[in-house]
């Protein structure tokens, strides 16, 4: 089979459905990576329609351009969807979009979660796009702080659309965190170990894992806020024993790492872009490396820096602005590694190369500006001002924005094939970077001259006319240059001519294949043996063309790539993925579902949509099983592996675990609301609590037991699941003991810890039944071992938060 | 006594201890970020025209990116906090207790020393007398800022916070609400008026309302 036979086999076997079809049933990466990041910039367009009307209505004092009702809301869409629809997500875009192919993969590790979490993206995005079209649009500010987005205080649809909108969306970024880690951590090629694994894939990995333990306290959060907004639950209510602070302390815990996770991905493009730039290698990678690492952990140490005025005691304030200063340490390890970089290389001023700069210019004030606002007293006066808004947007648009303009046009030849051929690049450059520092230089000064953010306008005679008019105008030139962004990208993808495959002489994968890339990315996957491939073998592209890697014979007809051993890159298993289908479109719709009925308080859809969940996911899991083992195959190389229906720990394997470090940490949130309200909130104890008796305690107790016995043995999956119908049988003992959740915190906060165990254990009860579905089905146990293990995942997971959740929930009542 | 109107929000024309002393520290934050910014500046540009060649990753990860960033912030953090702890409300003899409470859109505030009394938008204070003022709020999260004279400070449903503030000379003082609270939030504002001696004792006396 030569090069030209093998392409097209291989394209066969992975093309997506032709025509429009193909946009809804596509589950590859390349295609959704694509989609990802173009709906994510349709967002940014949005975002920025928003912020010139802001910048508008504060060009001049006392504008009657728009009323604080219209404000209120544009400033806060503003701020949530650049945060939510349109950075994060552009990271997840970028990342599935490169990363099987910096890794040497042919595709991520859940495809169809791939797509799921695209389509729930779009429509959660569409609900919120259509709040604002409607004039319905949340208005509480990006942060929603209640009381002030309570029921009582914003009675309308305004905030429902935040909380449930946002929670629906949040959904694909934890499916893509899931996606990304699992996929770095196994699929990559033959012989890339940790230590040859590029950069970025550092950065992503980081990412992804801070995305699984910060979107928990925010989904936590969302759910208390709209559980006492459509339910009346308490949990911010001071009079009934909540607590304002306690929707600040979940904000913030996942706020402030939420910046990193911004920053992070943009911090990995340019330790793979600069270095290129300046042809040679990043100086001191390990100390990058740790240094991501530190960054991700000290972030979430830092989350009351944005509480510094709501009278925490000096003590801890001056412990969390330590943190705070800190934090600066391995941001600074960072700036300096790449700075030695330049003065090792020999730079050139390349279009991507002049954004690297940029962000130098820009993300160092921002940096500075950031440690300023993190020692204590000066944040008594710059908090809430003017002087932050300037601040965030010289970290977002400095440390995001430039990084990531500078990454369109180092991987737009990779995505379209062609050589970038207008100028017009250039000239969108001039414009945005000194429009940006016009726009928000000057508004540190405003701030300190005392002008809030947030407010609709202003008196003319405060001194701060001249600064907003500098604002606006500049800002109104930024624009511009972003359009010309957008009209040189549309122009190049139609009609610049081709280029060359790696324009830059980049030494990493995703240059090791004809550009744009087949839907298989590699005909065959390389072995792997340094950190830049593509330096040491230039002819690699050449020889995986013509199939001498591994899996380079389709003949198995079957979309097929490999997974390693995580710390050591030898290779593993093969994994053999889906087709084509429209399963996650489906899915995500009928999530879609559940969320509107929510929204717009048709409770009946509610059920309804979740059985219907319910039923996508256990089709989508079926299809995963296999009735009977084949044994290794070979893969090439002379190499036979197993697949991975046979082998202990499959890619759901891992996928559960760190499905469960976020559900995990989301648990560990709700935990810390309860004692938080517990210790801090005043109108505490509450008059009555949860007597569920000893009977209910001994229940719990058998059951847990039953189950983490009868979950070590596959045959015993009958008492597994019964064990689980056991341990409900005590958390629905605790619910009818409990005094009226609508009365105190209290109460409301049990229902949620005791709703949230019965939840568990009804997962555990579906995963028993549906392994011991595949045994009735006469599945050879031979290709179930991996099944079974994540069954024990899940049933153990249950068992801990029922005893801690019902525990904590009755404890009280004893003494 | 009026300060220039344009002055009339800024931090940077203090008018009491507090202010000022975050208004020092912010000259020392804008001298150092300045000098900071011009050295990555500079050694972007040295890095830049240098020519090819091995650089030393202890010079540049461990000196500059780690004991540099250490050292200026281990000062600037102790520098912070004895500022921080200065400005905290202490016991003092002569200081004087008020009560803030905000609500949308008003603020109203009361007086230890003159029981029962109730003033909407309008803070009398004495000049020259530490005021301890004990804030809260009935519905929504407000904050208590008075930027001439000191930072500002939440007024949370169900809590207390006490701010320090201090007028150094008699006068007017504007004051806002500065955390986002709704449609009103713009206009939601007060006065301090610091009166003299003979002033504050009129005051006390229920003369001036
Ligand atoms: C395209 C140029 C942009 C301009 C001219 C701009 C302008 C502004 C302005 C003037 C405000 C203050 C509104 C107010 O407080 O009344 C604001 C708020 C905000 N901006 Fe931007 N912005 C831009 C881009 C971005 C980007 C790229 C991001 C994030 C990735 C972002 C995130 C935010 C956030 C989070 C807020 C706070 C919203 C709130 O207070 O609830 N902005 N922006
Ligand atoms: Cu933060
Ligand atoms: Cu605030």
């Amino acid at each position: 089979m030569n090069a030209l036979e093998r392409h097209r086999a291989l394209s066969r076997i992975w093309a997506s459905d032709p025509g429009w079809r193909g946009w809804f049933t596509s589950v590859n990466h390349t295609d959704l990576g694509r989609m990802f990041m173009a709906v994510s910039a349709f967002f940014f367009i949005v975002g920025g329609i928003l912020a010139m009307l802001i910048r508008a209505q504060l060009a001049s004092p006392r504008s009657a351009f728009l009323g604080p009702e219209h404000y209120n809301q544009i400033f806060t869409m503003h701020g949530t969807i650049m945060m939510f629809l349109f950075a994060i997500p552009m990271f997840e875009g970028l990342a599935v979009y490169l990363l099987p192919k910096m890794l040497g993969s042919r595709d991520l590790a859940f495809p169809r979660l791939t797509a799921y979490g695209f389509w729930c993206y779009v429509f959660g995005g569409a609900m919120m796009i259509f709040s604002l079209l409607a004039g319905i649009a949340p208005d509480s500010g990006w942060f929603m702080y209640p009381p002030l987005s309570s029921a009582i205080n914003s009675p309308g649809i305004n905030s429902d659309f935040w909380l449930i909108g946002i929670t629906f969306v949040e959904i694909s970024a934890i499916s893509a965190a899931v996606e990304i880690t699992v996929t770095i951590l196994r699929y990559r090629a033959p012989g890339m170990s940790l230590a040859r694994m590029p950069i970025f894939a550092w950065y992503a990995l980081v990412t992804a894992v801070m995305i699984l333990t910060g979107f928990p306290p925010l989904i936590l959060g969302s759910i208390l806020l709209e559980l006492e907004r459509a339910f009346g639950l308490p949990f911010f209510q001071v009079a009934h024993g909540g607590d304002a602070l306690l929707w600040q302390h979940l904000f913030w815990l996942f706020g402030h790492p939420e910046v990193y996770i911004i920053f992070l991905p943009a911090a990995g493009a340019i330790s793979t872009i600069l270095p290129v730039m300046s042809r040679t290698r990043l100086l001191g990678h390990q100390w990058v490396i740790a240094s991501a690492v530190s960054l991700a952990v000290l972030s979430f140490g830092l989350w009351v820096h944005h509480m510094f005025t709501t009278g925490i005691p000096h003590l801890a304030l001056a412990f969390f602005s330590a943190a705070s200063t800190l934090v600066a340490v391995p941001t600074a390890v960072q700036i300096f590694a790449w700075i030695g970089t330049i003065a090792k290389g020999r730079p050139q001023m390349h279009l991507p190369m002049m954004w690297m700069l940029s962000f130098f210019a820009t993300f160092v004030i921002g940096g500075l500006t950031g440690v300023m606002v993190a020692v204590v007293p000066f944040d008594w006066q710059a908090h809430d001002t003017y002087f932050i808004v300037a601040h965030l947007h010289y970290v977002l648009i400095g440390g995001f924005v430039f990084p990531m303009l500078g990454a369109l046009y180092y991987w737009m030849p990779h995505v379209t094939g062609r050589k970038t051929f207008f100028k017009l690049g250039n000239t969108a450059f001039w414009l945005i970077v000194p429009g940006f520092h016009g726009t928000f230089l000057l508004l540190h000064w405003a701030g300190l001259l005392g002008m809030r953010r947030r407010i609709d306008t202003f008196d003319p005679g405060q001194g701060w006319e001249v600064i907003n008019i500098i604002a606006s105008v500049s800002s109104f030139v930024m624009a511009i240059g972003f359009a010309l962004v957008l009209i040189d990208v549309v122009v190049n993808a139609a009609v610049a001519i081709r280029g060359s495959r790696d324009p830059w002489g980049a030494g990493t994968l995703e240059w090791a294949m004809p550009t744009p890339a087949a839907p298989y990315n590699f005909a065959s996957l390389p072995q792997i043996t340094s950190r830049e491939p593509l330096w040491d073998t230039p002819d690699l592209p050449v020889q995986l063309a013509r199939g001498e890697g591994y899996l380079g014979d389709p003949s198995r007809n079957r979309r097929e790539t490999l997974t390693v051993e995580p710390a050591t890159g030898a290779p593993e298993y093969i994994v053999v993925f889906p087709g084509n289908t429209a399963l996650p479109i489906l899915m995500s719709a009928v999530t879609g579902l559940f969320f509107l009925g929510m929204l717009i308080k048709a409770y009946w859809l509610v059920p309804v949509a979740a059985v219907g969940v319910l039923g996508c996911a256990l089709v989508w899991a079926w299809g995963l099983q296999r009735r009977t083992p084949e044994g290794p195959l070979p893969v090439g190389r002379g190499l036979s592996l197993p697949v991975a229906s046979e082998v202990a720990h499959p890619p759901g394997w891992w996928g559960s675990l760190f499905l469960l470090l976020a559900d995990g940490t989301f648990f560990g949130s709700l935990l810390f609301g309860y004692a938080f309200l517990w210790t801090i909130a005043p109108n505490w104890p509450p008059q009555v609590w949860a007597q569920p008796g000893p009977h209910a305690i001994a229940i719990l107790a058998t059951g847990a037991v039953l189950a983490v016995i009868a979950a070590r043995y596959a045959r015993l999956w009958i008492l597994q699941g019964s064990a689980m119908i056991v341990m409900g049988a005590s958390g629905v003992l605790v619910l009818r003991s409990m005094p009226d959740p609508t009365v105190h915190a209290y109460a409301a906060t049990v229902w949620v810890l005791v709703g949230y165990a019965i939840l568990h254990q009804f997962i555990a009860f579906v995963t028993a039944v549906f392994h011991g579905m595949t045994r009735v089905a006469g599945h050879d146990p031979r290709t179930g071992p991996g099944l079974h293990r994540i069954t024990v995942l899940w049933s153990d997971y249950a068992v801990g938060v029922s005893v801690i959740g019902i525990g904590a929930a009755a404890i009280p009542g004893f003494v | 006594m009026l300060a220039g109107c344009e002055e009339r929000l800024s931090t940077v024309h203090p008018a009491g201890p507090a202010a000022s002393a975050i208004a020092d520290l912010w000259w020392v934050l804008l001298i150092g970020s300045v000098a900071i910014t011009l050295l990555v500046a500079g050694l972007v540009l040295w890095a830049w025209r240098r020519p090819e060649g091995a650089v030393s990753e202890r010079r540049f990860v461990i000196w500059l990116g780690l004991a540099f960033p250490m050292t200026v912030l281990w000062a600037l953090l102790a520098y912070g906090l004895f500022i921080g702890e200065r400005l905290l409300p202490r016991e003092g003899p002569d200081t004087l207790v008020v009560t803030a409470e905000a609500r949308r859109y008003e603020w109203r505030f009361g007086y230890d020393d003159r029981p029962g009394a109730v003033t909407r938008n309008r803070l009398h204070i004495p000049a020259g007398r530490p005021v301890d003022v004990a804030i809260t709020s009935v519905d929504v999260v407000h904050a208590f800022w008075v930027p001439r004279l000191a930072g500002k400070l939440d007024a949370v449903p169900g809590h207390v916070n006490t701010l320090r503030i201090e007028a150094a000379q008699p006068g007017e003082y504007a004051g806002l609400s500065a955390e986002y609270n709704g449609p009103g939030y713009r206009g939601h504002g007060f006065t301090v008026i610091a009166h003299d001696a003979a002033g504050w004792q009129a005051f006390l006396q229920g003369e001036a309302p």
